[in-house]
């Protein structure tokens, strides 16, 4: 009977350390990264964001006295270039945690900045105030895939640090300021997200096929397949078109 | 039936520690179990206003180590809004169920009832003890919810739906935090139910020789009216519970309309009524309100006749005033909803039943001040929380006359009037008649005395801290103040923000003070001075019997009584009180023939 | 011991008075055409409320100074007239002062609901959300666009849930976040909750009115006097109950047509 037990803790000490091998191995093999680049441009005029009345509460007002706030769902750059787009590698089956840096999503204005962050899996995020007005972060995952939350931050609170087990898209809002809306593109591998003028950059990709896929809210997606070079560089461009 | 109550009664003392003061069925040791839970309860209750309180006064104000109580609900120490509500609510519930309701009708009913009426122990033990044990379970259900993921429900004692049934889409708390609640409320409830049987067959069945209805004291009748309002109301509510937990958990929709969207999805919820809950939770809650104010009246009137040294100018009058008092509170509940929505002609027709409940209100009052009028008053801790009592109660009643107008109700509604006038009318009403009762009691339960001068001193500080919490939230009420309010975010809200600073001041204050009853409970439970058998010089049943009084409360010899209840002052007689049990007889006109 | 409660019960009885006396945190002016009803209400009702209060607390106060130090032999007297006296009191002078109130006070409350609007009432609608009021006014055909659940998106700022494409009726409404009116017009609110329970309240316009998810209300009122205001909300709603507000401005015809105009560009 002892000896099963024995037997047993052998075999999965065995087990793990393959895999812990094969972890390694990874590692090394991923030397010659290289990475993936390209634009997302809007076909056709920018479409017309409707402004935010505010005035529900003077403080958001008064943020906004010089800059009047509107929808942020398309945000389109001179060129066409659209931003928050995120560009990820479909199917990967890398490593599970590639991120590691700490991203802050901000609560600024009475906005979400960035108004989409995209994650790695269990990629740890920060969530902020820079308001002197109480919100409450309520992202709306699909309860069978993560777990949503809903806690407010008055002003002066710590930031609150959170990270999603699961790839998926996930809507965040602010029930005490309803326009505030925002997404947690949540995703498995390296990641980008497009700037002002729709540029990305997906960096650390080792080498192989991908098929990168690109998404802009509230959930269109599009796809491309590149071939990523030891320690090249490929290049994907998308064009999306406005509902 | 006879033989198995006869049956209960005789149960033997018990010798093992656990039967003796765990599982008893002892009515007095259940009555100090109630005791003892109403004391945890409110302490809690009370640290929660406290932190409910700084937050209001001192907006964004970090309390030192809040966030020990709760990671999410106090980051760096700072209530969230959500905290707030939780704390609200967890405040409210704690308050009116496990400690107005407990304290003076389950503690001092289980403890008193049965010696009052002359009865060796309540007809069915059993249901007794698990009646503190299933109640007990509620509470420990309740203080469960703050350990939860998300906390405890923030809906308010109210729990008004849809807010409450809708699950956690709509908030922290509404989920796994509503259903807890609902499930303390229910355990509440079925607690009360068997406790108010109990009450109910004791005063019917159990009733020693000699003791007619109307021989019993005014305390006995307090509890009487109450148990029997404790077994409509409590039967109405849990009922409600019950269907909201089904909302919850199997998907009904029994207080969630059609159509609804939260959060930009729409519930899959349809066909039920909002205005159901509201209705069946107020033919609830107003008779609660009277469950926990009317065994105040009673221990009132019973500490203030042994400390006038006279009976009350009518015992008949009161008794059928608290009568009127429990029957019209079934008819009123509709004041709670004058704005919500239901048939402003309902409004209309709730209000005049509420107008009327102010006369056997009054009838109450006046009878207490006409009584005190010729009499001989004695001043102790017990009677001037007695007194104190009738001052809170005069002013929290009179705010009555404004919310019993749906027009005025307009302006007062759901604003900090409506809250001063609870609080004073039944909180600290109903807490001056457990303290009180407690000073008055306390020998007969323990053996031993309570510190006097401690006593007076937690009574005066405790008298105008009251009043300096509670009245300035009337002025803020008239002022438009909104309560339920987590901050005053509205330009006119914030001029008021000073008064809250006030009241938040007197708040701590007056919450510290408590400390020294709290000291002098304790102390006195066990270096207090011996009690004698009848310290007040009382006349009713509790104070012939022995100090605490034995298992079987009477000893060898069942009571026999000879005279209603309040024998003081009578002319010609050997002192100036003649004990119900004394065979003296009565030679001057009976003021109660 | 006795005096000295005797003395509080006094002091404390006249200081809660004062504020009310002095008027120091008032009822909040009144904007209203009805509203003249309810506060003589009031007034009427803090007459006899404040009497009946003082005069009760300061009979106790009486009672106990007097009859708490009694001659060590003396006898119990009675309340002239004894129970029967008092119980006569009670009914007489409370009983007609609380049918009186009664009386008068539906009177008030059935100007506020049992009246019709008249008919060229202004409509405006207001919807209620976890926790925000939004406002709709039809726009120049005079008629709201129907509302569908399903495309309520605070996300894209369609908060009633209109289809601007297929609903003709619904491309020229105009949805705001903050309420305007016309001075002296009488508006028709017709009210409505998307999520829970909600309540609107402008105690300047002695209005209060819950919203029932589910249930259409409607009430209406005519504001009288130019200026800006607060609609909050006083029906427990969720975390963010106590900032689920709006502004109400009533603002002369002139400006409000302004207005109107200029938020229908913004839609
Ligand atoms: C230490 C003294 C107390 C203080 C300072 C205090 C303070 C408060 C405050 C600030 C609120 C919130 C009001 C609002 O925003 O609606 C509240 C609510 C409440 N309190 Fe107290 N309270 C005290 C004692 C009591 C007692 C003894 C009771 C017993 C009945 C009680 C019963 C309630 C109830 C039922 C509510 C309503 C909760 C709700 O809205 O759901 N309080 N109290
Ligand atoms: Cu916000
Ligand atoms: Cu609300």
């Amino acid at each position: 009977m002892k000896n099963r037990y024995h037997f047993g803790a052998v075999l999965s000490a065995i087990v793990l350390l393959c895999c812990g091998a094969l972890i390694l191995g990874q590692k090394v093999n991923a030397a010659g990264e290289g990475s993936i680049t390209g634009t997302v441009k809007l076909d056709g005029p920018a479409p017309h964001m409707k402004g935010i009345d505010m005035s529900k509460d003077p403080y958001c007002v008064k943020q906004h006295a010089n800059s009047p706030a509107h929808l942020e769902t398309w945000v389109v750059g001179s060129g066409g270039g659209v931003a928050d787009a995120v560009l990820y590698l479909d199917g990967w089956s890398g490593d599970a945690k590639t991120e590691t840096s700490v991203p802050v999503f901000d609560q600024k204005d009475c906005m979400y900045t960035p108004h989409v962050l995209a994650l790695d899996t269990t990629q740890e995020f920060k969530v902020i105030t820079s308001d002197q007005t109480a919100h409450n972060i309520h992202p709306l995952p699909n309860p069978m895939i993560n777990v949503g939350w809903n806690q407010s931050q008055p002003p002066g609170a710590p930031p609150v640090t959170k990270a999603w087990k699961n790839p998926e898209v996930i809507p965040v809002q602010c029930n005490i300021h309803p326009w505030m809306h925002g997404w947690f593109v949540v995703v498995k591998g390296p990641y980008a997200v497009t700037d002002d003028s729709g540029h990305y950059t997906i960096k650390n990709v080792p080498p192989g096929s991908y098929t990168v896929k690109a998404w802009h809210e509230p959930d269109e997606t599009q796809t491309q397949k590149v071939t990523v070079a030891a320690g090249g560089s490929a290049t994907a461009d998308f064009t999306f078109k406005a509902k | 039936m006879h033989d198995m109550s006869a049956h209960a009664v005789h149960h033997g003392a018990p010798t093992s520690f656990i039967r003796k003061h765990i599982f008893s069925l002892d009515h007095k040791v259940i009555g100090k179990q109630y005791y003892a839970l109403a004391l945890v309860a409110v302490i809690v209750g009370m640290v929660l206003s406290w932190l409910m309180r700084l937050h209001l006064g001192f907006a964004n104000f970090a309390i030192p180590g809040l966030h020990l109580l709760s990671k999410n609900g106090a980051p760096g120490d700072i209530m969230t809004p959500e905290y707030y509500l939780q704390l609200m609510t967890m405040h409210g519930t704690i308050m009116v169920f496990f400690v107005l309701t407990t304290a003076p009708f389950a503690a001092f009913g289980n403890f008193f009832l049965p010696i009052q009426t002359g009865a060796e122990d309540m007809p069915f033990p059993h249901f007794n003890m698990m009646s503190f044990w299933v109640t007990f379970t509620g509470f420990v259900i309740l203080m469960a919810s703050f350990f939860v993921s998300d906390g405890p429900t923030l809906g308010g004692w109210t729990q008004y739906a849809p807010l409450s049934a809708v699950g956690a889409v709509s908030g922290p708390g509404q989920g796994t935090g509503v259903v807890l609640w609902a499930f303390s409320i229910a355990f509440f409830c079925v607690g009360q139910l068997f406790g108010s049987l109990n009450f109910i067959t004791t005063t019917l069945d159990m009733r020693c020789k000699g003791m007619s209805l109307m021989r019993l004291p005014l305390s006995a009748w307090a509890w009487f009216i109450t148990s029997i309002m404790g077994l409509t109301a409590f039967a109405v509510l849990m009922p409600a519970v019950i269907l909201l937990i089904l909302d919850h958990i199997a998907g009904t929709s029994f207080f969630v309309a059609s159509n609804l969207v939260i959060n930009d999805s729409l519930l899959p919820h349809s066909g039920g009524s909002t205005l159901l809950w509201q209705h069946l939770f107020w033919f609830f809650g107003h008779p609660e309100v009277y469950i926990a104010i009317i065994p105040g009246m009673g221990i009132v009137s019973h500490i203030l006749i042994t400390n006038m040294r006279r009976p009350m100018l009518s015992h008949r009058v009161l008794i059928y005033s608290m009568g009127a008092l429990a029957v019209l509170s079934y008819m009123v509940y509709g004041h709670h909803m004058f704005v919500s929505g239901m048939n402003p002609i309902s409004s209309l027709a709730f209000s005049f039943p509420t107008l009327i409940i102010t006369i056997p209100s009054t009838i109450v009052v006046l009878i207490w001040l006409g009584s005190l009028y010729g009499s001989k008053l004695r001043i102790n801790s017990a009677s001037l929380f007695a007194l104190g009592f009738i001052s809170m109660f005069i002013s929290g009643g009179i705010s009555g006359f404004f919310l019993a107008q749906p027009s005025i109700d307009i302006l007062l509604h759901a604003t900090y009037f409506v809250v001063g006038h609870f609080h004073l009318v039944m909180a600290v009403a109903a807490i001056f008649g457990i303290f009180g009762g407690t000073y008055f009691w306390f020998p007969k339960m323990t053996g031993r005395m309570m510190n006097e001068s401690l006593g007076q001193l937690h009574f005066w500080l405790t008298f105008v801290g009251a009043y300096c919490i509670f009245m300035p939230f009337h002025y803020l009420g008239i002022a438009g103040n909104v309560r339920r309010y987590q901050a005053f975010v509205d330009d006119y809200l914030i001029p008021l923000i000073p008064v809250h600073k006030f009241i938040t001041v007197a708040a701590l204050a007056t919450g510290a003070v408590q400390l020294i009853f709290i000291y002098n409970l304790i102390y006195s439970r066990f270096w207090g001075a011996p009690a004698p058998d009848n310290p007040w010089q009382g006349t009713s049943l509790e104070w012939s019997t022995a100090t605490p009084p034995p298992h079987n409360n009477f000893g060898d010899k069942m009571p026999v009584v000879y005279h209603d209840p309040y024998q003081y002052s009578v002319e010609g007689a050997s002192s100036d009180f003649i004990m119900q049990t004394s065979p003296e007889p009565v030679h001057s006109a009976d003021e109660e023939k | 011991m006795a005096k000295i409660l005797a003395v509080t019960i006094i002091v404390i009885a006249i200081a809660s008075a004062v504020p009310i006396v002095m008027h120091i945190w008032p009822l909040p002016q009144d904007i209203s055409l009805h509203g003249h009803l309810i506060d003589e209400q009031y007034t009427d009702t803090m007459w006899e409320a404040g009497i009946s209060f003082l005069a009760s607390q300061i009979l106790l106060a009486i009672f106990i100074w007097k009859y708490s130090k009694p001659a060590p032999n003396a006898g119990i007297k009675r309340f002239p007239g004894g129970a029967a006296a008092l119980v006569i009191a009670a009914f007489v002078l409370v009983g007609t002062e609380v049918l009186a109130l009664g009386v008068f006070g539906a009177k008030a409350w059935g100007q506020a609901y049992f009246t019709p609007p008249s008919a060229d009432a202004l409509p405006v609608q207001v919807q209620a959300g976890q926790f925000a009021f939004y406002f709709r006014y039809p726009g120049p055909d005079g008629n709201f666009g129907p509302i569908h659940p399903n495309l309520i998106s605070e996300a894209n700022a369609n908060f009633y849930g209109l289809d601007t494409t297929n609903d003709q009726d619904s491309k020229d409404d105009i949805v705001t976040a903050e309420m305007a009116i016309p001075v002296n017009r009488e508006i028709h609110l017709l009210m409505h909750s998307k999520d829970l329970g909600h309540s609107f309240y402008v105690p300047e316009l002695r209005v209060h009115q819950d919203f029932v998810p589910g249930l259409d209300l409607s009430i209406h009122f005519t504001a009288t006097k130019i200026g800006k205001y607060e609609i909050v909300c006083t029906q427990l709603c969720g975390l963010g109950h106590y900032n689920m507000k709006a502004y109400l401005e009533v603002k002369s015809q002139a400006d409000y047509d302004a207005w109107l105009k200029q938020q229908a560009a913004l839609q």
